[in-house]
């Protein structure tokens, strides 16, 4: 069996290329992974997302991940959740009532209110809550209409402002979820990438 | 807070960069990817690029100048021009678009929106929409502005908000290449009727026009000529705009 040094779990969405290129730029070569089987192979996972919650939800248990992937997430092994990746972490999501999200935030995501444009498209500044985490201050990639509030105890947050504010990045040991793009992000983006990779 | 975007957007067409004034009469502008990078590099915040002949010579998107600029890109890329349904937008995002922009096929078929968004989500999906005056008003032109609608610029925006589009990228045709700044009006009526981020196009010569476009109501502002030419770079646009008080990425 072959190693997987990087995993990145093809959740049938968008967007895949420029997480790859990403990596491929940090000279890491990712392999996407299909199966329950190489996502639990994979050393460190990424948990890309770009789409509609209920799809990609519906997508992961079809593949048989979901399952795999809350325990890999329980056991504390590397993981980089972006997007809606880190919106499938929550219990639930506004925009797909009843659909059951991964649990591990107890967080329900809400959609941004009406007082600003939605979808937020941009760079919004980012602000952690410990000085000596994966996240650094800075300007960051969004694309989301939906948001979580607040990150378990268990987890350190980085926050952000749209209209509210809204959890930006959870981070505990080696798991980093971000609802920004770090791949879209520049080079303070390729910075985060090379903190996490060097956490794992 | 969300920061105001700045927008290189490349027209290409055979694998070049072009410009044209009012979508006509276009010229060469360079090599893609050697300005993609000079753009990121300056601090543009997204970059759009345009295949400008793709709809009007019934072909898809030249795919390979998309992958050659994700390779070095670290920025979001919108990639428009011959997306005429689920497949070509596929195409593109697999190649490394980051969002797909639709124009003339989305009018022809509106479902086509919805489809997108649903498979990718709102924030993939931009309708682009090219306006020529009428009076006091702005009818949507398609086909690389080779066909008049009649159908008013504000009625088609509101329709593909509620149709599941993400963002509006509205270029006033009137205004394209010609360097005579944004046409504010149009941007205000747009602007003030949809929930969606608007992205302004058309016109930029300066970054006062940029200033001026986004107290209209845009919160992004795309520009071609203006950087292509070399009248001023995105660092020092992005500057005088900080300067003005707007919030951006420095």
């Amino acid at each position: 069996m072959t190693a997987i040094p990087l995993g990145v779990l093809d959740t049938g969405s968008a967007n895949l290329a420029s997480v790859l290129a990403a990596f491929c730029r940090m000279g890491v070569s990712p392999c996407l992974v299909r199966d329950a089987d190489a996502l639990r192979r994979a050393d460190r996972l990424v948990l890309p997302g770009v789409g509609a919650f209920g799809a990609v939800m519906a997508n992961l248990r079809t593949l048989g991940a979901a399952d795999a992937l809350t325990e890999r997430i329980t056991n504390g092994r590397p993981l980089l959740a972006i997007c809606l990746g880190f919106q499938v972490l929550g219990v639930a999501s506004a925009e797909a009532p009843g659909v059951a999200g991964l649990g591990i935030f107890s967080g329900v995501t809400q959609r941004y209110p009406a007082s600003v444009r939605v979808p937020q498209l941009g760079w919004n500044s980012v602000t952690p809550t410990r000085a000596d985490g994966v996240v650094q201050p800075g300007h960051a990639f969004f694309a989301n209409s939906y948001y979580l509030d607040a990150a378990d105890d268990a987890w350190s947050a980085s926050y952000a402002e749209h209209g509210v504010r809204f959890v930006a990045a959870a981070e505990r040991g080696s798991q980093l979820a971000c609802q920004f793009h770090p791949e879209l992000s520049g080079r303070w983006g390729a910075g985060l990438l090379q903190r996490w990779w060097a956490r794992c | 807070m969300l920061t105001c975007r700045v927008i290189p957007c490349l027209d290409t067409t055979d694998g070049r960069v072009v410009k044209g004034v009012r979508f006509q009469h276009l010229r060469d502008a360079g090599a893609p990817v050697e300005l993609a990078v000079r753009y990121e590099g300056e601090g543009a915040d997204e970059l759009v690029l345009l295949d400008v002949t793709a709809t009007t010579s019934s072909r898809g998107h030249a795919l390979d100048t998309v992958r050659a600029i994700r390779r070095v890109l670290a920025i979001p890329l919108t990639v428009g021009g011959g997306i005429r349904g689920v497949a070509d937008a596929v195409a593109v995002l697999e190649a490394g678009a980051d969002k797909v922009a639709v124009n003339t096929a989305a009018y022809r078929d509106p479902a086509l929106i919805t489809a997108l968004a649903e498979r990718f989500g709102a924030q993939c999906v931009t309708l682009s929409i090219d306006a020529a005056a009428a009076g006091d008003d702005w009818m949507v032109v398609v086909r690389a502005g080779t066909e008049n609608t009649l159908r008013s610029v504000v009625d088609w925006a509101r329709t593909g908000e509620a149709l599941g589009a993400g963002e509006i990228l509205l270029t006033s045709m009137d205004r394209d290449g010609t360097r005579s700044g944004y046409h504010l009006a149009l941007l205000q009526s747009v602007a003030s009727q949809v929930g969606l981020p608007v992205v302004a196009s058309g016109g930029a010569r300066t970054p006062q026009d940029m200033i001026a476009a986004i107290a209209a109501g845009a919160d992004a502002v795309l520009a071609a000529s203006m950087f292509h030419d070399g009248d001023t770079t995105i660092a020092e646009t992005k500057q005088a705009l900080r300067t003005a008080g707007v919030a951006v990425r420095l």
